[in-house]
This record gives structure tokens, sequence and C-alpha cells, in this order.
């Protein structure tokens, strides 16, 4: 696949392999045989992917082959390969959600929602990846699995939970990967990997066929390498769902016909005060990001601490109510931290969960009134670049905290009310950072502008490293 | 545009004291214009009645635990009470918030 353009080597974009596969200077069939070898070879090293669905690829290949034969029009994913999270259902697969009890279930009858939107397309699925276990993680460490390993240092953290995702696409593996996020799993890896994630708008994609961790907060996205890729996908894969219950009936609203109307017209600040970054990397990158894009103003997001610490109650009371008959019958099974936080969430008192539902509504509130002064918000994405594997804590200001439940500090407060965000990657030297773009709800469109516009500038790329 | 999905609220102001947050009295301003040392981002666990004690955590886990039947090996006790005393002082800080008698929950149920 390497030899379909690109350039230094560097494996191709989604976007250039459609164009190869529509024009006939590549096949579907060449580029699908060309990834599954590239994955033999690396993921070895990355252990992103949990299952490759060979037979399924290459036979979706050859038929995408024909269909160009026949001179039907080809979908905009033409040939591109993708893998999910292994909480995405694949037909003729058992959907893990980086469980070991979840290994005794029956194998899923048909794919996730997403899976047959982004085929339709003409995508081919080529494996599951790697997650933290049942999401309740922003490390990619997992006990069953192994840890999915951060591209740019094999010793440290690809961030979770949807770590598979992060360590596969930032490795080069595949141009595109899905992943979920209930509190940040797809923007703290991608933060860490140094790659492009989107969290949409709550409601935004389907997760119909996904296995839930924390229903009120659930949302499913893409991961890639250029805001293109990042953004095809996205578009390919909106739509209403009667099967997924928060899915809004309303008519899709493509954002590439937008991606390069630029930054002309939107109002843009930096987040303060809990925001503030406390360490040089996140202060280089926020300040790269802002000043490329003129940005000469703060602002306060109300009570931001106090939304991240609802999140965390809801989180763990919803998320382990989900988890209480498994954990009756095989606490064993669970991974130990995995264990220990979800009993400790099935004994919280109710008082605290219903008052955050209710702050919860109080705070969107807030932060909804933002918006008639700003487009955008900029945030650092994680507190901190890849921690090593095994780290348990890291300085954070003059404080040190744990890394387990602290890498999604910056991310809580925004999925908590179901904001659409884009993390995008700064190429900072040894490791990459993240950064976070926030814009109000539905407004997709912004924050990927906004992460076109930097691209285009340079200032944010995701760099393959040699593994 | 109509949505239905995410969560819907009326706007609704807490009536009581206000928080420190609140009293800016500009959410936005320049960026010249930095504190000259930001706060961390953790704050230090709340004080307020609500923060459990030590003994009452160890009573909750063992008492609650086994009202739930969930199973609570003497090893995990340690960890456990680490985690509730994590989700009890995150509890404490929105706690101690005030929100009017009439603030609407978060979610909605749409059938």
């Amino acid at each position: 696949m390497r030899d379909i353009p690109a350039s230094g080597g560097a494996p191709a974009s989604a976007a250039d392999i459609a164009a190869a596969v529509a024009s006939g200077r590549a096949t579907a069939t060449s580029v699908i045989e060309a990834t599954l070898a590239h994955i033999r070879e690396r993921d070895p090293l990355l252990n992103s992917f949990t299952a490759v669905t060979e037979q399924r690829a290459l036979r979706r290949a050859k038929a995408i082959d024909a269909a160009r034969a026949r001179r039907e029009q080809l979908g905009p994913l033409a040939g591109v390969p993708f893998a999910v999270k292994n909480l995405f259902d694949i037909a003729g697969l058992t959907t893990l959600a980086g469980s070991k009890i979840n290994r005794d279930n029956p194998a899923a009858k048909r794919d996730a929602a997403l899976i047959e939107r982004l085929e339709a397309a003409g995508a081919v699925l080529v494996g599951a990846l790697n997650m933290g276990e049942y999401a309740y993680d922003f490390t990619g460490e997992n006990v069953h699995d192994g840890a999915s390993r951060n591209p740019h240092d094999l010793n440290r953290m690809s961030g979770g939970s949807s770590g598979g995702s992060g360590s596969s696409v930032g490795g080069g593996l595949v141009p595109l990967a899905l992943g979920s996020d209930t509190n940040g799993s797809i923007r703290v890896p991608a933060s860490l990997c140094g790659i492009f994630g989107l969290k949409p708008t709550y409601g935004r994609l389907s997760r119909a066929r996904s296995f839930p961790f924390v229903a009120s907060f659930d949302h499913l996205g893409p991961l890639a390498r250029s805001v293109r890729d990042l953004t095809l996908a996205y578009d390919a894969m909106q739509g209403f769902d009667l099967d997924d219950p928060i899915s809004p009936d309303e008519p899709i609203e493509p954002v590439m016909p937008l991606l390069d109307r630029g930054t002309k017209g939107l109002r843009i600040a930096v987040a303060s005060g809990y925001f503030k970054c406390l360490n040089g990397e996140t202060s280089a990158a926020v300040d790269r990001v802002a000043s490329a894009l003129g940005v000469n103003r703060d602002i306060d997001i109300p009570q931001a601490e106090r939304a991240r610490a609802a999140a965390f109650v809801i989180t763990a009371a919803e998320g382990s109510s989900l988890h209480v008959v498994r954990l009756r019958k095989r606490a064993g099974d669970f991974a130990s931290g995995t264990r220990d936080r979800l009993i400790a969430g099935a004994l919280t008192p109710a008082h605290y969960v219903i008052k955050a539902q209710k702050f919860r509504g109080w705070y969107r509130d807030q932060v909804l009134k933002l918006f008639n002064e700003v487009d955008a918000i900029i945030t650092p994405a994680t507190p901190c670049t890849a921690p090593l594997l095994g780290q348990r804590m890291f300085k954070h200001g003059d404080a040190e905290i744990p890394v387990a439940g602290s890498l999604g500090l910056y991310t809580q407060p925004f999925s908590f009310i179901g904001l659409p965000a884009v993390v995008v990657p700064v190429p900072l030297d040894p490791l990459p950072m993240g950064v976070q773009i926030v814009a109000a709800p539905w407004r997709e469109d912004v924050v990927l502008r906004l992460a076109h516009a930097l691209e285009a500038k340079g200032v944010v790329a995701a760099k393959i490293p040699a593994v | 545009m109509k949505r239905r999905a995410g969560i819907k609220t009326k706007s609704k102001t807490p009536k009581k004291t206000k928080s420190a947050a609140e009293k800016k009295a500009a959410p936005v301003k320049s960026r010249a214009a930095k504190s000259a040392k930001p706060k961390s981002a953790v704050t230090k666990a709340p004080t307020t009645p609500t923060a459990a004690l030590p003994d009452a955590l160890d009573t909750l886990v063992k008492a609650t635990a086994a009202a739930l039947k969930l199973p609570l090996d003497p090893a995990w006790h340690g960890g456990v009470k680490f985690n509730l005393g994590l989700i009890m002082r995150m509890g404490a800080l929105i706690d101690e918030f005030p929100l009017p008698d009439d603030a609407e929950p978060g979610p909605i149920f749409y059938a």
C-alpha cells in the first residue's frame, strides 16, 4: 500500500486510497492485501488489534473491484481499510468490550451501524481493536489482551480507552479507526498518539450495536491522520438511526463542502482557569495553536471542575449499574482495578448522582451562553504527554496526581454536556501533544474547519514514527 | 434546527450565594491579562459535612456491598474504599454547589 500516492514512504491517507481505487491506479484488493501484510508485520509491536478480519476484508475488496469493473459508481471511501474498537459489533465475532467475561458471549449477528455506514461508502473493515476493559479507562492498558502501545515510544501508553484505535492509526497500520468516547476515550488516545480524533455532538452518530458504558455520555467517532480523512468518515456515518434512541431525526449536515472555508469570521478563545496549562508541553501546544489562529482572548468555563466531578460520579454510578450482575457472578474475572472502581460505583449514594444530573442541566445552560461570545474554545486535550506503561502518578502543577483517573481532566467537562470536540496533534519533540477544540452543539463544522486550517498552516500534523 | 437528542433544560440560575467563578464580571478577557500563577485543575478534598470520614467509608463499603449482594473479598476492600472515597469527594464538591429547588436533572427520555 505504501506505493499508493504518498510522500516519503508514509502510509497513504484514506482520501488518497479512495482516489487511487476510484481512478484505477490501485485495486481495492491490492490495498487490503498490503494493509493485512502491514498489520502482520507491525502489530506484534503495537498490540493494537485483537482480531483481524482477513477473509471478510478480501471478499469485500474483491466486490469493490468487481463493481468498478462493471463501471458502477464507487463510494467516497472505496477501498479504504479501517478498524474498530472491539466494543463495536462485528457479525460473526464476539464483542469483547476489552473484557474477559464477554468472551463467553455468542458472536454478534449483525455489524454495528457505523460499520455498515462506512462499508456502504466503500470502506473495508480489517479488524477489531484493543481497548481498556469495558471502556472504564484512560490508559490503553488491558490485563487480558496486553497494553496497546504508543507508536512514538513503545514503552509508553497509547491512552484509552480507545487505545488500539490510537495506536493503529498513529502507527500507520490503518488510515482510519473508530472509537468510543464517554469521558475522553477518543480524545485522550488521539492526544497521546499524535493523531486527529473527533467526538461529535451527543446523538450525532448512531451507537446502535455497540457495547455501552454510560448511556447518558456515550459517543462514537473517528480517529485519523488528517482532517480530510476524519471528515470523510464523519460525513459517511451521519444520519438518523431508529436503533439508537438518542439519534435525532434530522437531515445530515455534510462538513466536507465547508472544510476549506478557513477561519474567517470565527470567534475563538482559549479556556482559562481550570484549563490553564500547568506544564511546558501543554503550554507549548496550546500557544502554538492559539498563535496560529490569531487568538488573543481567554474565556472562563464556569464551574468546570465541578462538571468534571459530576461526570465522575455519574460515570461511576451508571457504569457500575451496567455491570452489577457480572460483578455478583464473576467479580474475579474483571481486572482488579476495574472491579474495584465498579464495586465502588455501585455503592454511590443516590443523592450524589441526582445532584450531579441537576448540576449537569445548570452547567449546560451556563456553557451554552458562552457561545454567544465565541464560536470555538481551545483547551489542552490531556494534562501531559504519553506516560510510561505502568506509570501511576504524574506531576501536575505542584501536585502529584494519578494517571489513570486524570488523563481526562480536560475532556470530561465537555463530553459531560455532549459538545462536539476535535483533538489536533501538535508534533512536539519527543512526544506529540493534543489540543482540544470545542464548539456549540451540532457545530462539528466549526471544529473541523479550524482543525483543517491548522493542518494547512503546518501547525498540527500526525507524524508517523518509525516503529 | 430542532433537535431531539441531548439534554434540554430551562435556563435557571442558583438563587443562593454565588461561587467565585460566577462572580467574574465577564467570562471573556484578553489573553494578555493572564493571572500570575495558574491554579491547579485539581482541588483538595472539600471539607463539607458530606465528605465521608474514613471509618464511615469502611462501614459504608461493608454494609452496602452486603446489602447489594456484591462479593467483597477482604483483599479488595482497600481498593474499593479508595475508589468510593474518590466518588464521595467528587460528590461533596457537587453537593456544596447551590442549585434551585426546581433545577431539572440533565437526561431526558424520549419514547
